[in-house]
């Protein structure tokens, strides 16, 4: 598995509202610790009469050991947020949160540059590891099962369908990250895919793409020299150009948005690509059991 | 959110930016005075959020006050096809009406935010005036990228490489150093995600100036832009799109008859995907967001019935924190508020869908069950097939 294992503390910012509440809760019932929250004003009290609340991400670090954390405050203060615990030495960062603007990205882009921070999202599902039990998300985990095919992608429900297809295949997952449906996500393809490669959990990895931007083509450089095998969708071939599909990064601006470059860039580097949605489980099933890695 | 073209010349102005002198009228009578003010010879310029204005007609280069009203009068209350309008058009309620202005040169100079480098990047060309999309097919060597540091802002050596990619030097190069650190505040300040200003053109005695200008605002950020927010022109939207937008679904009208409720902007596509591969036609993708109620869902399925394009809906939910008896329960809601004659195939999947398919089994008989995807979508486009023939046929 990769990110997150059974020794993952997590800390929620933004614990006490109703959102993180619900989804705070869901991850401790699947087996997470969460070790803190963080609310500015609320440092002191309990959450759930449970979890400790700190003032601050530094403060909740310093008080129980946090090695990662998952954001849930508004879009207008979620910046902050990444800033503040990228500050306080969490190494990883799940931010869940949407509408972030792509001005306030790029700010805590450039904070990142020279840290060994990994930011998942924002605007994602979250990332999810059935094998250790541990949730740093918001995906229903009852449709996970534990195995060894990691799955990386930039959508939320269309993962789930994806992760219900391997599970009713009877393909188990190590770990599935979702990126987020932004233009700038914190992680890319590419550095999730070596993450996967270098996993001994992990014998084959499913990558989830869609219109916009180019990290499919970024993933494909990378998929050419991997020994792992790939099976790839990207949604929105029948997507209309210019128009915005929901996701504030799916947008098909310039040739390599179109889908077709994406499908076409993943073959060539190697990957499976599977254009009808409804078989990306049975697909996966085939390229396994041809290739014994399961 | 997307300016037009006048707007986007308002804001650069704001910023020290030279635009062709120029006025807005809505009518006939406005438009000959603002003509009068320009004395001979004008521009007019139809104001709509598409590009391809000037080969759809929608831009008139008129000789006199006169025949710049009659070309207004034209224009105005009619509705505008180009090639990326789409075959409805957009209404023409505002025209431009400028001086012209004589070019030596025309460049391009546009700024956007390029995903892979996580900046604020300038591209420039001497070749302006044509599409840069075409541009950077045929002619990549001639298009100049310089990506800036949010730390740094452009840097004066950058302004120098742009300026030289333009062509210029001298005292243009100095005035392009001056626009160009003039449009990275500009972006940075108003939360733009493009500013394009095609052709930038190079005159005898003015220097240069943004003969045309597209500008368009980060939609995340509109809530720190009112004044801005406040430019924003609904009758260059679908109907349609300005219900959803105002419930707060990703919507976008398409022209087929299989009509899609999705939760998910992904999972929205892939509906898409399934039904063109497997030969019908989405009239939409809709997406209703994370934070679904059963009010929202009714929303959305009442908004697929009232587009007359519909033939068949196709609800595809794969039920998270949304649970799908809340979408059974909303749908039975509907149905019988407004017993609808197009078939409906359901697919609910995951958080209480068992519970949700018991609900729905007593429902109509227009309502078809399916829990797996790639059979709802086979069902939907079969529906799709069915409802074209004659009553008889399809029964």
């Amino acid at each position: 598995m990769i990110l997150v294992d059974d020794r993952t503390r997590v800390v929620v910012q933004g614990i006490t509202g109703n959102e993180a509440t619900f989804h705070t809760l869901r991850c401790i019932e699947y087996g997470t610790e969460v070790v803190a929250g963080v609310t500015p004003g609320k440092g002191g009290s309990l959450w759930e009469e449970r979890t400790p609340v700190f003032e601050s991400v530094e403060e909740a670090k310093r008080e129980t050991g946090a090695t990662a954390s998952i954001i849930f405050v508004p879009a207008q203060f979620a910046s902050d947020a990444i800033i503040e615990a990228v500050d306080a030495g969490i190494p990883l960062v799940v931010c869940i949160t949407e509408f972030i603007p792509t001005m306030d990205a790029i700010t805590w882009h450039r904070y990142l540059q020279g840290t060994d921070v990994t930011v998942i999202g924002p605007n994602c599902p979250g990332i999810i590891s059935p094998p250790a039990r541990c949730k740093v998300g918001i995906m229903p985990a009852a449709i996970h099962m534990p195995g060894n095919i990691g799955v990386v992608s930039r959508s939320g429900t269309l993962t789930y369908e994806v992760v219900a297809q391997l599970t009713s295949e009877g393909i188990g997952q190590s770990t599935c990250v979702g990126i987020g449906g932004d233009p700038l996500p914190g992680t890319d393809f590419a550095r999730i895919l070596r993450r996967f490669e270098a996993d001994d959990d992990t014998h084959a990895v499913i990558l989830v793409g869609e219109i916009g931007g180019s990290m499919e083509q970024e993933a494909a450089a990378y998929i050419e020299t991997m020994s792992k095998p790939v099976i790839a969708f990207v949604a929105g071939a029948s997507a209309p150009a210019g128009r915005r599909m929901g996701h504030a990064g799916a947008i098909i601006e310039g040739q390599s948005g179109r889908a077709r470059e994406k499908m076409a860039a993943l073959e060539s580097a190697g990957a499976v690509v599977v254009e009808n949605p409804a078989e990306i489980g049975a697909t996966a099933n085939r390229v396994l059991s041809s290739r014994e890695v399961c | 959110m997307k300016l037009h073209e006048y707007q986007a010349k308002q804001v650069l102005s704001q910023y020290g930016i030279p635009v062709p002198e120029g006025h807005i009228a809505a009518n006939q009578q406005e438009a000959l005075e603002a003509a009068r003010i320009r004395g001979g010879k004008s521009i007019l310029k139809a104001q709509i959020l598409s590009g391809g204005r000037g080969k759809a007609g929608g831009i008139i280069a008129t000789d006199c006050p006169e025949e710049a009203g009659h070309a207004a009068a034209r224009l105005l209350g009619n509705s505008l096809v180009t090639g990326q309008s789409g075959p409805q058009g957009l209404p023409v309620n505002l025209v431009l009406i400028e001086e012209q202005v004589i070019p030596d040169r025309e460049l391009y100079l546009g700024l956007l935010v390029e995903p892979s480098r996580k900046r604020i990047v300038f591209m420039a060309s001497a070749r302006g005036g044509m599409d840069i999309e075409e541009l950077a097919g045929t002619h990549p060597d001639e298009i100049v990228s310089v990506a800036v540091d949010p730390l740094t802002g452009l840097l004066p050596y950058q302004a120098r490489v742009l300026a030289r990619a333009l062509g210029l030097s001298g005292q243009l190069a100095v005035q392009s150093a001056r626009i160009m650190r003039a449009l990275y505040r500009l972006f940075v300040e108003k939360d733009c995600s493009l500013i394009e200003i095609n052709p930038m053109v190079v005159t005898e005695d003015r220097g240069l100036i943004a003969l045309d200008a597209k500008v368009s605002i980060d939609d995340n950020a509109l809530y720190r832009q009112p004044e801005i927010a406040a430019l924003a022109d609904i009758s260059q939207e679908d109907p349609l799109e300005q219900r959803a937008a105002q419930a707060g679904f990703s919507y976008v009208k398409l022209d087929g008859s299989i009509g899609c409720l999705v939760n998910g902007a992904g999972l929205a596509m892939a509906t898409m995907d399934l039904v063109t591969l497997l030969g019908g036609r989405p009239a939409n993708f809709l997406d209703v967001g994370g934070a679904a109620d059963e009010l929202r869902i009714r929303q959305a399925i009442e908004l697929l019935l009232d587009d007359r394009d519909v033939k068949v809906a196709w609800i595809n939910i794969f039920g998270g924190i949304l649970r799908c008896d809340v979408v059974a329960k909303a749908l039975l809601r509907v149905l019988e508020d407004r017993h609808p004659a197009i078939p409906i195939v359901v697919r609910l999947q995951g958080t209480n869908d068992a519970k949700a398919r018991d609900m729905l089994n007593s429902g109509p008989m227009t309502v078809m069950l399916e829990t797996e995807l790639g059979r709802a979508g086979r069902l939907a486009v079969a529906a799709s097939g069915m409802t074209g023939k004659k009553r008889g046929a399809a029964s």
